[in-house]
């Protein structure tokens, strides 16, 4: 047990010692993994704020519901307490007949149409503020508040949702291509990598068998290695990441203003940070394992 | 109580006389391309016996210490090393058979990518022996064949002789029970050739087996010992 640990820091300092072997190839392999990688995560990342850019731009969420003209004022005070203790209810605004008359008075310019209506058409209405910002969930609270009494139309403006959404959904799908198409370039670098240097450690393989190394041992610095290039790729990753997000938040600046908001792209989250880092780890290894497998075998001493 | 004693002293014994021991059993070895190597060897050798392979270039030396460390496996008959059949031997057990053996080749096989130390470092790498008590051991071993002062040395700035002393030390390292060298004093001048002889008399003491390859019969006059000749792939009488 004690000797099996002393090997696996054995072969942790002979890893780096080989990384630092060959300082500008190694750089450049970490480079190349880092720049293939930041690409899908660097549409991950822009998708997350578009997400929330989209959120904060369209407004909250809202649903329209127009009351029945018959509706007493003693029911739209019990209806407005009742809305208000709904659990998918964030808050509720209510639009008395006569303001909303007055409002399209005043915002279409139709004051002479308006002014010559015998008596106001328009009916008592509520705007409805949900907790929930996806779709399914207040095309859900629609459906629930349809069935109400006395509410004659129930209205939820969900277009923009859904065309965000379906943006959401292709973009998606473009950056897992995009992921996917990169795991296997990157599998296939390190996969390249380990050959090589397999090749140029064949008497090292022969030998170490001759004197009874098992196999394990003389994989074990390959995969390794391929552990430790993939990481210090995904590591070259994020910064590529947060450094072209610190240049684009630089050139934001200028344009939120003009927009009065405030928004800037925020970086990966701590855990997307970790799920990148051990994706990269996991197919360095993977390939360096390909590798290994597919090679090692043909060097058996003579 | 005495029929324990009994009991492990049969142990021993059974130890000592089918465990410990390379037996050869109709031996045939056919290089592909149709070559027989070796022709119909049978022999023995125990525990803690030193033994010399002679004969001229090409006469299979070579060719038995590979069957022996089952580098190469017959094609007919059996090789048995330490009570294992080379030929039934799972390639996962083959590391550890190896690790009880200590090689010495006859091209050296030494790696020019680190020192003199390191070489000699790795066979104690691949058992996990911790730094502290490896670099003891290294530099015993390099002591012993007269190269604790070259240990920082590149291998390929060694002189032939040098390089095979190194090669002994990196087969020793181990505290090998089994010994094949294969002509270790090939490239070295008498003085070398008769140290390195007696560095192999004190393992032989200490209860080591050995094998010996050479074509120097002079060494079988100043080192009595048994002798295996081979001649064109058969055992001389
Ligand atoms: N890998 C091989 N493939 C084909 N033939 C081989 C191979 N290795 C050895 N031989 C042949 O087998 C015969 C015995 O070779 P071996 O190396 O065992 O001889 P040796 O007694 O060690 O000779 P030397 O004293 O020159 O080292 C030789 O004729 C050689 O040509
Ligand atoms: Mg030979």
């Amino acid at each position: 047990m004690k000797g099996l640990i002393i090997q696996h820091w054995q072969v942790i300092r002979l890893t780096f010692q080989r990384l630092m072997h060959t300082p500008i190839a190694s750089l450049l392999n970490i480079l190349v993994i880092g720049i293939a990688l930041s690409l899908p995560m660097g549409g991950y990342v822009l998708l997350k704020n578009l997400q929330s850019v989209a959120g904060q731009v369209a407004g909250p969420p809202q649903i329209s519901v127009f009351l029945a003209l018959d509706t007493s004022q003693a029911e739209i005070d019990r209806i407005s307490k009742q809305l208000k203790e709904h659990a998918a209810v964030d808050r509720i605004e209510f639009v008395p007949r006569d303001l909303a008359l007055k409002q399209l008075q005043q915002s279409t310019g139709l004051e002479d149409v308006v002014g010559g209506l015998a008596r106001n058409p328009l009916p008592d209405a509520f705007i409805v503020y949900p907790v929930a910002m996806d779709v399914q969930k207040l095309e859900l609270l629609r459906d629930d508040l349809k069935s109400w009494p006395h509410f004659e139309h129930v209205q939820l403006d969900s277009s923009w949702a859904r065309k965000l959404e379906s943006i959401l959904r292709f973009g998606r799908l473009a950056v897992g291509i995009l992921a996917a198409m990169l795991s296997f370039a990157l599998i296939a670098i390190t996969f390249n990598t380990i050959r090589l240097q397999i090749l140029t450690r064949r008497e090292e393989i022969e030998v170490s068998k001759l004197i009874g190394a098992t196999n394990g041992f003389i994989r074990r610095p390959f995969l390794y290695y391929g552990f430790l290039q993939g990481l210090l790729g995904g590591i070259a990753a994020w910064l590529i990441i947060a450094l072209s997000l610190a240049l684009l938040n630089y050139s934001l600046v200028g344009l939120a203003q003009l927009y009065g908001s405030s928004f800037s792209l925020s970086h990966l989250s701590f855990g997307d940070s970790l799920t990148l880092l051990v994706f990269s780890a996991y197919l360095g290894w993977l390939g360096a394992w390909l590798s290994v497998s597919q090679h090692l075998w043909q060097i058996e001493p003579r | 109580m005495l029929k324990r004693i009994s009991r492990w002293t049969q142990h021993s014994l059974y130890k000592k006389l089918i465990v410990k021991m390379i037996k050869f059993n109709q031996v045939y070895k056919r290089y592909p391309g149709g070559h027989e190597a070796l022709r119909n060897l049978s022999f023995e050798i125990a525990e803690g016996e030193m033994v010399f392979l002679t004969g001229h270039s090409g006469a299979g030396k070579s060719t038995l210490l590979k069957l022996i460390a089952a580098i190469e496996r017959p094609n007919g008959g059996s090789v048995i090393v330490k009570g294992q059949n080379t030929k039934s031997l799972k390639s996962a057990a083959l590391p550890y058979l190896r690790r009880n053996l200590g090689l010495i080749f006859q091209d050296h096989k030494l790696l020019f990518d680190r020192n003199a130390f390191d070489n000699v470092l790795l066979p104690l790498q691949i058992c996990g022996y911790d730094h502290r008590e490896s670099a003891k051991r290294v530099r015993a071993a390099l002591d012993k064949v007269g190269l604790l002062k070259r240990e920082k040395a590149n291998p390929i700035a060694l002189s032939g002789g040098e390089q095979q002393r190194l090669c002994i030390a990196r087969a020793i390292v181990n505290r090998p029970s089994i010994l094949l060298a294969d002509e270790p004093t090939g490239n070295l001048d008498a003085e070398y050739s008769e140290e390195i002889m007696h560095i192999f008399k004190s393992f032989h003491q200490v209860g080591v087996t050995l094998v010996v390859s050479t074509h120097d019969e002079g060494i079988l006059r100043r080192f009595p010992a048994r002798a295996l000749h081979l001649k064109q792939g058969e055992l001389q009488p």
